[in-house]
């Protein structure tokens, strides 16, 4: 049985990614330190909040070197909101703050005249075929609340795509590591098919 | 790009939901749960609940409210009713609430809205704002239910809200609520051009173009209503597939 640790940082309410992986049938742990992360064959990193306030967290927590050890170990990582923005190499919300790195590319703050947050129901498009998407219609819906917005330096990464102004990263994949910026225990069936989907990936 | 939100309200008082007329004249319109998924299979975007009970028992009622709806939606909800305290808006998050809408206790301590976007985030701080036109072409903030004056200018309260670190309004005409002739376009538009935070418009949605012209003319970002989808005038999908003729972007 696969058994998917959610990374807890106390950096937002995690129930409800529990509640919707429980929905869905799929076993979940939340783990309170890196010990826990034995036994565990996929992570998610979720997140709400402020970057570097979500930072200090998972350095204060211990998951900081660990998770890049499980990158390094194949094991797959799903980064939701501002745990997607964590994996990216900086971000520019309370000043300028080192993220993770596994992903070289920054996180900005929208800049135009459009209403901020970027809050509600927004289109992924999908740059790229994966197992994450599988089963999800182009014309798809997912829930985004977010000031900051991640643009990887190399379009590889550019996983999938949402408008808002310009154009945004709103998914990403390196190998085993996927973020998306949206909630998918937000967004009823397509979110939900979403978490399925990377509960299915077979871990490397 | 972003679509326009469309979202019900249910006032719960007890664990039932209950609507009234201009604040006057609850009648019982059923159970929050039942109604939750109901709304949730028509499409609606998120869901507001504000709890009107004036008991003890309250508080410990919203939080099973709100721990047993996390269960069974997976959309957004916000919960309001009373809120006074960062205390009260981390049981509720916890139990599994997106976000809490404070009212009455923003106005008498304005630093909650503060706290609560530094504790929990921006996103999860909704201010509700309840004004009535006093002539002159000036709104005022009005608390408890309505029936207190604050003295305090709409715009500007809205403003100062939105600098405390609020993520998003929830804007009700008192003097349009409960009517179902329209939403105040005038207030609203008025906010919502002002502010760089999302406007929900609130109170007097009624006809079907009462929607579109709450997007079109009151340039809110979302709209709310209770009556017309409680009692079956419209259903969620049908204000959405309304709103899509006359070309604005909705999730159906």
């Amino acid at each position: 049985m696969i058994m998917i640790g959610i990374i807890n940082y106390r950096c937002g309410n995690l129930q409800n990614l529990q509640n919707a992986l429980d929905f869905l049938g799929h076993p979940s742990r939340l783990l309170e330190n890196p010990e826990q992360m034995q036994g565990i064959q996929k992570l998610i990193l979720p997140g709400v909040g402020a970057f570097r306030h979500a930072a200090n967290n998972l350095k204060e927590f211990g998951f900081w070197e660990p998770l890049l050890k499980a990158f390094a170990a194949k094991t797959p990582i799903l980064g939701i909101c501002v745990g997607m923005q964590l994996l990216f190499s900086k971000s520019y919300e309370d000043g300028e703050n080192e993220g993770l790195g596994l992903i070289e590319g920054e996180v900005v703050r929208f800049d135009h005249d459009l209403k901020v947050p970027h809050m509600g129901w927004n289109r992924v498009e999908f740059h790229q075929e994966d197992p994450l998407f599988e089963g999800i219609a182009k014309e798809n819906w997912f829930y985004f609340v977010h000031s900051y917005a991640c643009y990887p330096k190399d379009q590889q990464y550019l996983l999938g795509g949402a408008f808002y102004g310009h154009e945004f990263c709103a998914a990403t994949r390196r190998d085993n590591l996927w973020g998306v910026q949206f909630h998918p225990e937000k967004s009823q069936e397509d979110g939900l098919r979403l978490l399925n989907n990377f509960a299915k990936v077979n871990p490397c | 790009m972003l679509a326009k939100r469309v979202i019900p309200c249910l006032d719960i008082k007890a664990g039932r939901v209950v609507k009234g007329v201009n604040f006057l004249g609850l009648k019982d319109a059923g159970d929050p749960i039942e109604l939750a998924k109901k709304y949730n299979d028509q499409k609606a975007d998120e869901l507001v609940f504000l709890d009107i009970t004036a008991t003890n028992e309250k508080r410990k009622t919203l939080i099973e409210l709100a721990s047993r709806l996390a269960r069974e939606i997976f959309i957004p909800f916000t919960i309001g009713g009373g809120i006074s305290s960062a205390e009260e808006i981390h049981d509720l998050v916890t139990a599994g609430a997106d976000k809490i809408s404070i009212n009455s206790a923003a106005v008498k301590r304005p630093e909650l809205i503060s706290e609560g976007a530094r504790q929990f985030g921006a996103q999860c701080i909704v201010v509700a704002i309840d004004v009535k036109s006093v002539g002159g072409g000036k709104w005022h903030v009005f608390t408890h239910a309505g029936q207190k004056d604050t003295g305090l200018d709409a715009v500007e309260w809205a403003l100062e809200a939105e600098a405390r670190g609020a993520g998003e309004i929830l804007l009700t005409s008192m003097d349009c609520d409960g009517a179902q002739k329209g939403f105040d376009l005038v207030i609203t538009a008025q906010i919502s051009s002002q502010l760089k935070i999302p406007v929900i418009a609130s109170g007097g949605g009624g006809t079907l173009e009462s929607f579109s012209e709450g997007v079109l003319k009151g340039k809110a970002d979302a709209v709310l209503a209770a009556s017309v989808f409680h009692y079956g005038t419209f259903s969620v999908n049908q204000v959405k597939r309304h709103m899509q003729k006359d070309g604005i972007l909705v999730r159906l």
